[in-house]
């Protein structure tokens, strides 16, 4: 859209009372991408209407997944929210790819500088806050209670509402593609470009907006996951006997709990300038934008540790199934976690040492960058160390595992590097530090997620996933990630600055063009992990695990059924040890199939999606500046709210006869089961 | 590990809650509570409206102590937070809560401070009066 000549002029005053800044040429009309996008998007959500309505799915759909509070189903929604947005953050990086290895020596390419900004702005938001994000608090969901024996979160109803609130973010971020723009700011949406004088349309809003419902959410879901590892620990289960996974959840839910809310407030202060005239982070009146950078890399910096640390406990628990060894240095991994925690709030000004800090100020931060690195390879060798005489068994997840250790520690290091501040001074903005945040975000946090997919869907549905259409995605994602990214390590080197939509020159096309066909080989491990999943759910019967336990798993998890039952334990376990569920094996542990008793369950509720849903409303309305909107939908979450609270029907009991019949299913179904595989001492 | 004799795993176990949750305060502990606050939030008051201080940097600096003891009024009489409620996770979480503003606060102010310095004057008043 452009800005300069504004079509609300033209609308009548009752327009603009009833529909804000909202005009029809809000709708990208003008834009054929835009058009055959929204085109393919309308077809394809009315054909998945017509496949609910058609067999009679809504019902179901409502009752078991949208207003549920199983925490399992809650995670297995936040996977699905995550992989879908993949799919939409990828199909920008393909755009990205494929204007740069065109757009050189006077060629426009097919997406003017506007749009591209765009493009890389909802790239950058999309991956991080509604891809590694839903993934990692979806994993979390769905393993942390199960591993330390919990029957549910320690907010169910809570969780519901805070997947909703993630998903309201995602539906603004969305929309923004179809009606009117999103943000041309870069990720971050610094000022002063980010400010009204700058960015008069609706992008920045639609960002503010977005972030502010989904970390609302985000937060929720922190504080959920921390009361329910301090709580709802089986007996017995001491902190120093937690998984490991369970450790670098909790750190991960204080580092978001402590963190979210910096975001939260920095965007309030962004939106005030905006909204009102305040000059928080203006050039003039006081204002300053430096400040803005200052406060929000506070809460940046926090954020990549909270996507890596449930990567790193997820690789600890991979590399001691599939090792068949107890994890080398647990205490040192827990300390080592502990400390990046810590760490993580000491290194924030790294992001910005050209601003103009002075050299105390940033050779302190760039020797604590440096000090981070020391436990993350404390972390790298406790895995090694377990590997080590480990009998082991290169399934897919230890596959990830091992490509993780050796990208990452590429990715490691060429960030020790940046963390110098003279040579930042050379690196800082070009595509040598695009290179590496992608080394460490899809070496680290992506593969660590692949392995963590691969690893617990036997668990989330009784069957394993097709190891073949795996590897060829492995070996297409691996692969493809180093074809795209050296050439935007070389890239930088030569000095290209980050965030071009064409280049004057052809000198730098080559690299441009090989970083386009890593993309294409990135696209393929997409579509053969698609592939994956259709074959795995067609096949299921031939990959059916009965036993709950495919993989000689060493944590509670493993301990029942696949899927679980709604109350995950009929009993509660004891834990003697970590690794329980193979201390338990050991032990001879025999499974109980008497006596079992009636189980307290809390009930479903819709609660969650509905005052989800009238914040989004809010969101879109303040977007476009529709006030009657906003401030009705503003009245409307609270009262929904106080309403929520008159309900008191939430909870019910599962009977003993129906725990007992479920449990009896188990009981015949591991009769059947094939001996599991024997694994390594 | 196998050295341990196998215990039964079929027992049947109530969850057992820590007994050192939070009370939830009794009258003389709310009456007190507020009681400081309201002295705490009018001595300020009175510091500002009658000028007893003539520098209004010191001024400043006394209201920020009195905040700093509201704070822990409110901690301790409001929120009942000890170091032994929850079992000791109020207070870890408390110190670490500390931990984190400390640094982000003192570290915003180094770095303000250094880009204050370091960088050009860009105040309107500023620029107006440069040479």
């Amino acid at each position: 859209m452009n800005s300069e000549h504004n079509p609300i002029e033209a609308y009548p005053h009752w327009w603009r009372l009833l529909f804000g800044r909202f005009t029809i040429e809000s709708l990208p009309l003008h834009e054929p991408i835009v058009v055959v996008t929204f085109l393919v998007v309308a077809l394809g959500g009315l054909a998945v209407l017509g496949v609910l309505t058609k067999y009679k799915l809504w019902g179901p759909l409502w009752r078991d997944w949208i207003t549920s509070v199983d925490h399992k189903k809650i995670g297995i929604m936040y996977m699905v929210l995550g992989l879908v947005m993949l799919l939409r953050g990828f199909a920008d990086a393909v755009l990205m790819r494929s204007q740069q290895a065109i757009a050189h020596g006077g060629a426009e390419g097919f997406l003017p500088p506007h749009h591209y900004d765009q493009i890389f702005t909802a790239h950058g938001v999309i991956m991080i806050f509604f891809v590694a994000m839903p993934l990692v608090t979806g994993l979390m969901n769905f393993v942390v209670p199960l591993q330390i024996g919990a029957r549910d979160v320690a907010f169910p109803f809570l969780n519901n509402f805070s997947f909703w609130m993630t998903t309201g973010g995602v539906v603004l971020t969305m929309m923004s593609l179809f009606v009117g723009e999103f943000a041309a700011t870069g990720w971050l949406a610094y000022p002063p470009l980010s400010n009204i004088a700058y960015s008069p349309s609706t992008g920045v809003d639609y960002y503010i907006w977005a972030l502010q419902i989904a970390g609302v959410g985000t937060t929720l879901s922190g504080v959920n996951l921390i009361a329910t590892i301090v709580k709802m620990r089986a007996p017995g289960m001491s902190m120093m006997k937690m998984p490991v996974f369970t450790w670098t959840s909790l750190c991960t839910n204080i580092l978001i709990v402590a963190s979210f809310p910096v975001l939260g407030a920095v965007l309030a202060l962004l939106t005030l300038d905006r909204y009102v005239g305040t000059n928080f982070f203006t050039n003039d009146l006081g204002g300053n934008p430096m400040m803005y950078v200052n406060l929000i890399w506070i809460w940046g910096h926090p954020e990549v540790y909270i996507l890596v640390l449930p990567a790193f406990g997820i690789f600890s628990e991979v590399v001691s199934t599939f090792c068949g060894k107890r994890l080398f240095g647990y205490a040192s991994m827990v300390y080592a976690t502990v400390v990046i925690t810590i760490l993580s709030y000491l290194v924030w000004l790294h992001h910005f040492f050209t601003m103009g800090s002075g050299a105390s100020v940033n050779s302190f931060f760039g020797i604590t960058t440096m000090i981070i690195s020391i436990p993350t390879g404390a972390k790298i060798f406790n895995w090694l160390f377990t590997m080590y005489r480990g009998r082991i068994r290169f399934d897919l997840p230890m596959m990830w595992t091992v490509a993780f250790m050796l990208t990452f520690v590429i990715g490691g290091m060429t960030g020790v590097l940046l963390a110098v501040p003279p040579a930042d001074f050379v690196l800082h903005n070009s595509l040598f530090l695009v290179a590496h945040f992608h080394n460490v975000i899809i070496g680290g946090v992506l593969f660590g997620l692949f392995a963590g997919i691969y690893y617990w869907w036997p668990k989330a549905f009784g069957f394993r996933l097709d190891p073949f259409w795996g590897k060829v995605s492995f070996w297409c994602w691996v692969s493809g990630f180093w074809v795209a990214f050296t050439p935007l390590y070389i890239l930088g080197l030569m000095g290209v600055t980050r965030r071009m939509s064409s280049f004057g020159g052809t000198e730098y096309q080559p690299l441009f063009v090989i970083a386009a066909f890593g993309a294409l080989l990135v696209a393929c491990g997409i579509g053969a992990m698609i592939i994956q999943f259709a074959v795995s759910i067609l096949r299921r019967e031939q990959l059916r695990d009965l036993t709950g336990d495919p993989w000689g798993g060493r944590t509670l998890e493993w301990a029942t059924s696949s899927p679980p039952p709604p109350y995950n334990f009929a009993f509660t376990p004891m834990v003697h040890d970590g690794d329980a569920w193979w201390d338990m094996k050991n032990r001879g542990h025999q499974r109980p199939v008497t006596g079992f008793k009636a189980i307290h369950m809390p009930k479903n509720t819709g609660a969650g999606v509905i005052i989800s849903a009238i914040a989004t409303v809010f969101g879109v309305a303040m977007v476009w500046y529709v006030w009657w909107l906003a401030a009705l939908a503003f009245v409307g979450v609270i009262a929904a709210t106080i309403i929520h609270t008159f309900n008191y029907d939430r909870d019910y009991y599962i009977p003993a006869d129906e725990v007992a019949r479920t449990e009896d299913e188990r009981t015949r179904a591991l009769a059947t089961a094939p001996a599991p595989t024997p694994v390594g001492a | 590990m196998s050295a341990r004799a196998p215990v039964s795993d079929d027992v049947h176990v109530e969850v057992v809650h820590d007994h050192h949750e939070a009370g939830h305060g009794s009258r003389k502990g709310y009456v007190t509570g507020f009681v400081l606050s309201a002295i705490l939030t009018a001595i300020p008051f009175w510091l500002v409206m009658a000028e007893v201080f003539t520098d209004p940097r010191v001024t400043s600096l006394v209201i920020m102590a009195f905040a700093v003891a509201q704070i822990v009024v409110h901690m301790v009489y409001f929120l009942h937070m000890n170091a032994r409620s929850e079992g000791g996770w109020t207070m870890m979480a408390l110190i670490f809560t500390i931990v984190l503003v400390v640094i982000a606060l003192s570290g915003s102010l180094w770095v303000m401070y250094h880009l204050n310095t370091n960088m050009m004057p860009m105040s309107p008043g500023d620029m107006r009066n440069m040479p």
